[in-house]
């Protein structure tokens, strides 16, 4: 029977059995759609890890030299935690002679960081983030400027209050005015907007819009840092080459302005987004290593249903299959019409799920921070391996089929 | 008769049965030539070994012992798989139950013989729809077996016999369901076939019936009894 004829009479035999099939393939669609929709979302985490978190956060081609990491990719136990507060804090003459040690092509800029509360005629804004920071800030943070314009060189060196914010703080704090111009008091202070950054959306569920940068020596320095004092120095390089040669001059002139001996750790971190992805590397390993196993538990369980509803269609049909055979079906006829059954309840099923999960990834997707973002060779392998369940367990339910006696068989009461 | 014209020839044809405690011979030692367009009743007592022979003959069955040619090619020692493809060549077969496919319409079980023959599906239907008009089911080519009366199914499965151009038409009690006018129409169909150059061996208990064959083969205890050419011939 040729291969087209069979799959038609099997859809047929699941259309009348429409009950039965569904209970079948409940095993092979729970597993498909676990597939679907974890791969889904483990790989949105993965986009969104290499693109928008290592990428925004810490940048590409990028180092931070701090007093210690700003994130945490293992344990942190509290001597650790003891040892970096005790360490000397990144000082403007160590930024400068870290800079001058760096031979390779780069940009750098300054960072100090703090939260703070931003008023416009007695609206308040809380909890906005505050960043005081050198020009080229912008350049190295992909920060484009969507209205107005960044500040400049002269400004940062005369510490000129003047604010470049974020889209969604310009939204709350002027209701849809133009922000360009207008005054915002941050500690009683008062600031000019000069420019509005592009929109930059979310990540995990926080908004990346809701900032405010002034420049490195603004009045709003002082309540982040004592004097003379960055959390952190910013060096961007054109290659991960000539970053790894940046690291390494920053690391020797660190160590040299700090006394360190050989045998003693660095007293400073050097933080990259390579830490970051190491770390998510690892988890998606594990939940990598996982998934395997969960759906195949599910798909030998969704086997074992599908071989017993085949057993069960066989005896029922045996009638069928007698008549069949006395018609001059073959054996292998029998057994490909049974195999390409199961398959096809199976695929079925498998199809059913690759829906359902794609359906899971996008509901996951509009109604949580968690990003998901299907992977087109998860729902390749799921129908894949929903079909070859189907094949599996139609083997022993088929060939008991394809050896029956078409006498015996035919004699059958149904 | 010419050796070319015989299309069975069976030869001490024995077939067993091995049960717990004893071995029941249901056919005992066969030995029988049927040449083309003959139109052979097989008569006897219930449990003479007719029904046991029909299925070795059909190629259902293997024999126990003995030989059994068929168009000159031995098949008492074929294969299952090589078995299937003669019946499906070879031979038509028409049973006291029908044994339709209840789900499927009467189009698509007269294509069934076709289906594993290979044919294409245009070429399936075409000669499935012929088949079905030669039985007088022209109209009813897409009902379902209990759409149709008793008579009408065994037309369908008269129809399906025939559709592959067997060298035989193997009926085993094909009125043995049905009333006595339905069965005279069913008899009057296999005539028919007969007229038109059919070779038809056909299982009976009733001499009416027997009246319309040209030979009779009566069987008991699974050996010839008798062998006569009827009125009819
Ligand atoms: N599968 C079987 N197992 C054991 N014995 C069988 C089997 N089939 C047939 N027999 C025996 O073989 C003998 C011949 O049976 P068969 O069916 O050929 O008789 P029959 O002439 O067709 O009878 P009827 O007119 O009742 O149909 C009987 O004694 C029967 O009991
Ligand atoms: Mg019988």
């Amino acid at each position: 029977m040729p291969l087209f004829e069979a799959v038609r009479l099997a859809l047929q035999t699941i259309w009348t059995n429409k009950m039965k099939t569904a209970f079948s393939v409940i095993g092979v669609f729970i597993g498909v759609t676990f597939l679907i929709a974890v791969v889904s979302i483990v790989e949105g985490m993965n986009n969104y890890m290499v693109d928008r978190f290592a990428g925004t956060l810490l940048g590409i081609n990028t180092f931070h030299l701090r007093r210690f990491p700003n994130f945490q990719t293992g344990e942190v136990t509290p001597e650790m935690w003891r040892s970096w507060v005790r360490r000397p804090r990144i000082r403007y003459e160590d930024a400068d002679a870290v800079e001058a040690a760096i031979t390779v092509p780069h940009i750098a800029a300054w960072e100090s960081t703090a939260r703070a509360e931003l008023e416009y005629r007695g609206r308040i804004a809380r909890d906005i983030e505050v960043t005081a920071a050198t020009e080229r800030y912008f350049e190295i943070k992909d920060l484009p400027i969507e209205a107005g314009r960044p500040f400049s060189a002269q400004e940062v060196k005369a510490g000129a209050p003047v604010l470049v914010i974020g889209w969604e703080l310009g939204e709350r704090l002027f209701e849809g005015r133009d922000p360009l111009g207008r005054e915002v008091k941050i500690r009683g202070i008062p600031y000019r907007v000069i420019g509005v950054v592009e929109k930059q959306g979310n990540l995990f569920g926080i908004s990346l819009d809701k900032f405010a940068i002034t420049t490195a020596h603004a009045p709003a320095k002082r309540f982040v840092n004592p004097p003379g004092v960055v959390d952190a120095l910013i060096v961007k390089t054109g290659s991960q080459e000539e970053l790894d040669v940046a690291i390494t001059q920053a690391e020797a002139a660190m160590r040299t302005r700090r006394q360190l001996r050989p045998a003693e750790e660095n007293s400073f971190a050097i933080e990259t987004a390579d830490a970051v992805l190491d770390f998510w590397a690892k988890i998606n390993r594990v939940l990598m290593m996982a998934l395997p196993g969960l759906v195949s538990i599910s798909l030998v369980v969704g086997g074992i249903v599908i071989m017993n509803i085949m057993l069960m269609a066989v005896s029922e049909r045996t009638r069928e299959i007698g008549i069949r055979k006395s018609l001059g079906a073959r054996r292998r006829d029998i057994l490909s019409q049974f195999l390409v059954e199961s398959s096809t309840i199976s695929a079925v099923g498998a199809s059913i799920g690759v829906g359902v999960g794609l359906a899971a990834a996008a509901i996951v997707n509009a109604t949580t921070p968690l990003p998901a973002a299907v992977a087109p060779w998860s729902i390749a392998v799921g129908v894949g391996l929903g079909a070859g369940v189907g094949i599996i367990a139609g083997i022993y339910p088929a060939s008991r089929a394809a050896r029956l006696d078409p006498i015996a068989s035919m004699r059958q009461e149904t | 008769m010419s050796p070319t014209d015989t299309i069975i020839r069976v030869r001490g044809l024995t077939r067993e049965y091995r049960m717990a405690s004893e071995t029941i011979q249901a056919l005992a030692g066969v030995d029988l030539e049927i040449a083309k367009n003959e139109y052979v009743a097989i008569m006897g007592p219930s449990g003479s070994g007719k029904s046991t022979m029909m299925n070795v003959i059909g190629c259902l069955d293997t024999p126990t012992a003995g030989e059994y040619w068929l168009n000159g090619v031995e098949v008492s020692r074929m294969t299952d798989d090589e078995l299937a493809q003669v019946r499906n060549r070879e031979i038509g077969f028409v049973f006291q139950t029908f044994n339709l496919l209840p789900r499927a319409s009467a189009m698509h079980n007269v294509e069934l013989p076709l289906i594993y023959a290979g044919t294409r599906a245009a070429d399936r239907r075409e000669r499935a729809g012929r088949a079905l008009e030669r039985v007088g089911l022209g109209d009813r080519m897409h009902h379902k077996p209990n759409e149709l009366s008793g008579g009408q199914r065994q037309r369908v499965a008269i129809a399906r016999a025939l559709v592959n151009d067997p060298s035989i038409l193997l009926a085993d009690e094909p009125t043995g369901n049905l009333d006595s006018t339905t069965s005279e129409e069913i008899m009057a169909v296999f005539a028919d076939l007969h007229r038109q150059g059919q070779t038809v061996i056909m299982v009976t208990h009733e001499a009416d019936i027997a009246a319309h064959a040209h030979r009779v083969v009566t069987l008991r205890d699974g050996c010839v009894f008798s062998d006569m050419l009827g009125q009819a011939a």
